[in-house]
C-alpha cells in the first residue's frame, strides 16, 4: 500500500516537472502541444475511491495552473477527465478482476485496451481544455485542428512511456 | 429521505463531478477576468523562484545571442554619445541642458518565465514593486516593443506580451507618421502582427518600419517590426497590413521597463476631463 503511494507521488512530481519545464516549450507548427501530465490520473490504481480521485485530479490541475498562469483551466479539464475515467472503467472492466490487476498500465492491461483508454480520455480532456481556453466560437476550425494534433502527440507520448516502463506480466 | 441518500451514494461519481467541476470553473471565470489570481500565479514566491532557478540554468545556452544583441546596442548607444558629435554652436549645448528634462527612465529586468504558444501569452520578469515597477508600464527590449505590465508582486511582475488577444498598442509608419494600432495576428504566429486602422492615403511600402507612436505608453519611435504584406482584410475606410515583428519572443532574455515620469499627470488630467463631461 505504502509502495503504491510512493510510486504515485514520484510519478506526480516527475510528470509535473516534465510538463512545466520541458513540454511547455514544445509546440509543433503552432498546432500541437502535448499535455502528458494527465498520465498521472490515467495510471492511478483501479480501487481508488471516487472522492480521492477527484481531489487528486483537482490538485494536479491547480498545480499545472500555477505554472501556466491560468487558474482553474487545467483543474476543470482534469476533473472532467476523472469523471470520464470512472465511466470508462466501470463499463470496460469487471469488478472482480481488481485483485491481481492493480493499475491500468500498458503492461497489465494490454495494448488494445490501454490505447482505447488513453485515446478516449485524452480526447475528452483536450477538447474541453482547448475550447475553454479560447472560449469563443469564431475560431472553431483552428481550435479543432489544435485539439486533434495535440491529442495525437499526447497519446503518442503516453504509449511511448508505457513501452518504456513495460514489465512482462507473470501469468498465474 | 432515505431514498434520496441511496440515490446520491449510488451516483456519487456524478455528484462529486458536479461539485469539483463547478468549483474549478468558478475559479477559472473569476480569476481570469481579472487577468491574474494573486495567490496562484508565477508571481507567488514558490513558482517564481523555481522559474528563476530554471532560467539560471537555461540562460547559459543563449549567451552568444545575448552578447551579440548587447554588442549591437552598445554600438548604437556609442553613436549617440556626446563625444561622437562635434559641437557646432555653443547655444545648442545650453538648450539641451535647460529645456530637455528626462521624461523616461528604464528599469532593466531579466525574463524568468515566458510563453509564445498559447492564445494569451504572459512574461514574468524579476522586478517588482520594490524596484519601482507599477501596473500599466510599458516594456521593451533592445530590438523593440515587448508588452505592458499587468500585475505586480513584490519581487516579480507579470507582463502581458504583444502576443496576447487583448494587446493593442498605438503605432505608426515610421516614414510618413500615419497612425494606426498594432495587434497580434489571429493565427498564433509569434512572428506576425497586424497594423490596423491606418488612413487610406498612407501609401505604405513593403519593408517599411513600423514604430510606436507618441500616443502610446512608450517613447515615440520604438521599433515594432516591418510591413511584410499589404493584404487588406476588410479594408473599407482604412488600411490593414501584416507586420513581421522585430522582437523574437522565443529568445527574450533581458527587457527594460519604461517609467514615464509624466504618465501620472497625464492620466490625472484625462480623468478630470472625463469627470467634467
Amino acid at each position: 500500500m505504502s509502495r503504491t503511494i510512493l510510486i504515485n507521488l514520484l510519478r506526480f512530481i516527475i510528470l509535473v516537472f516534465m510538463q512545466v519545464f520541458l513540454l511547455k516549450n514544445i509546440t509543433l507548427y503552432n498546432l500541437s502541444t502535448p499535455y502528458l501530465y494527465i498520465l498521472f490520473i490515467l495510471l492511478l490504481p483501479f480501487e481508488i475511491p471516487n472522492i480521492l480521485l477527484y481531489v487528486l485530479a483537482f490538485v494536479l490541475g491547480l498545480t499545472i495552473d500555477a505554472f501556466y498562469d491560468t487558474p482553474g483551466l487545467h483543474a476543470a479539464s482534469c476533473v472532467l477527465l476523472a469523471f470520464v475515467r470512472i465511466l470508462f472503467i466501470s463499463i470496460t472492466v469487471q469488478k472482480d478482476g481488481f485483485d491481481n490487476e492493480p493499475e491500468p498500465t500498458l503492461s497489465v492491461m494490454g495494448f488494445r485496451w490501454f490505447f482505447t483508454y488513453a485515446l478516449i480520455l485524452t480526447l475528452f480532456h483536450h477538447f474541453f481544455l482547448f475550447n475553454l481556453e479560447v472560449f469563443r466560437f469564431s475560431e472553431i476550425p483552428y481550435t479543432l485542428s489544435r485539439f486533434v494534433m495535440s491529442s495525437i502527440f499526447t497519446v503518442f507520448l503516453m504509449l511511448l512511456s508505457g513501452f518504456l516502463f513495460y514489465r512482462r506480466k507473470e501469468r498465474k | 429521505m432515505r431514498n434520496l441518500l441511496v440515490f446520491i451514494t449510488k451516483y456519487n461519481a456524478f455528484f462529486l463531478f458536479l461539485i469539483f467541476e463547478i468549483s474549478s470553473l468558478v475559479i477559472y471565470i473569476k480569476y481570469n477576468s481579472f487577468q491574474k489570481a494573486t495567490f496562484i500565479s508565477s508571481t507567488s514566491k514558490i513558482t517564481g523562484n523555481l522559474y528563476a532557478q530554471k532560467d539560471e540554468l537555461v540562460g547559459y545556452l543563449n549567451l552568444r545571442e545575448v552578447n551579440d544583441s548587447l554588442a549591437k546596442e552598445n554600438a548604437r548607444l556609442k553613436n549617440q554619445l556626446k563625444t561622437s558629435f562635434y559641437i557646432d554652436t555653443l547655444a545648442k549645448k545650453q538648450i539641451t541642458d535647460t529645456i530637455f528634462k528626462q521624461q523616461y527612465t528604464y528599469i532593466e529586468a531579466k525574463v524568468v518565465n515566458n510563453s509564445i504558444n498559447r492564445s494569451n501569452n504572459y512574461i514574468t520578469i524579476n522586478r517588482g514593486s520594490k524596484q519601482g515597477v507599477a501596473k500599466g508600464m510599458g516594456v521593451i527590449c533592445s530590438s523593440g516593443l515587448v508588452g505592458k505590465v499587468v500585475f505586480v508582486g513584490e519581487h516579480f511582475s507579470v507582463v502581458q506580451s504583444l502576443l496576447h488577444k487583448d494587446s493593442r498598442f498605438s503605432a505608426m509608419l515610421a516614414k510618413n507618421k500615419e497612425i494606426g494600432y498594432i495587434e497580434w495576428s489571429d493565427d498564433l504566429n509569434p512572428h506576425k502582427g497586424f497594423l490596423k486602422d491606418v488612413s487610406n492615403n498612407a501609401q505604405p511600402t513593403i519593408g517599411e518600419q513600423v514604430v510606436t507612436s507618441q500616443y502610446s505608453l512608450f517613447p515615440a519611435g520604438i521599433p515594432i517590426g516591418k510591413v511584410s504584406n499589404l493584404r487588406t482584410k476588410n479594408g473599407g475606410y482604412s488600411l490593414n497590413m501584416e507586420v513581421a515583428l522585430a522582437v523574437d519572443f522565443s529568445k527574450l532574455q533581458y527587457v527594460d521597463v519604461i517609467v514615464n515620469k509624466l504618465a501620472e499627470e497625464q492620466a490625472g488630467l484625462e480623468a478630470q476631463q472625463k469627470k467634467d463631461e
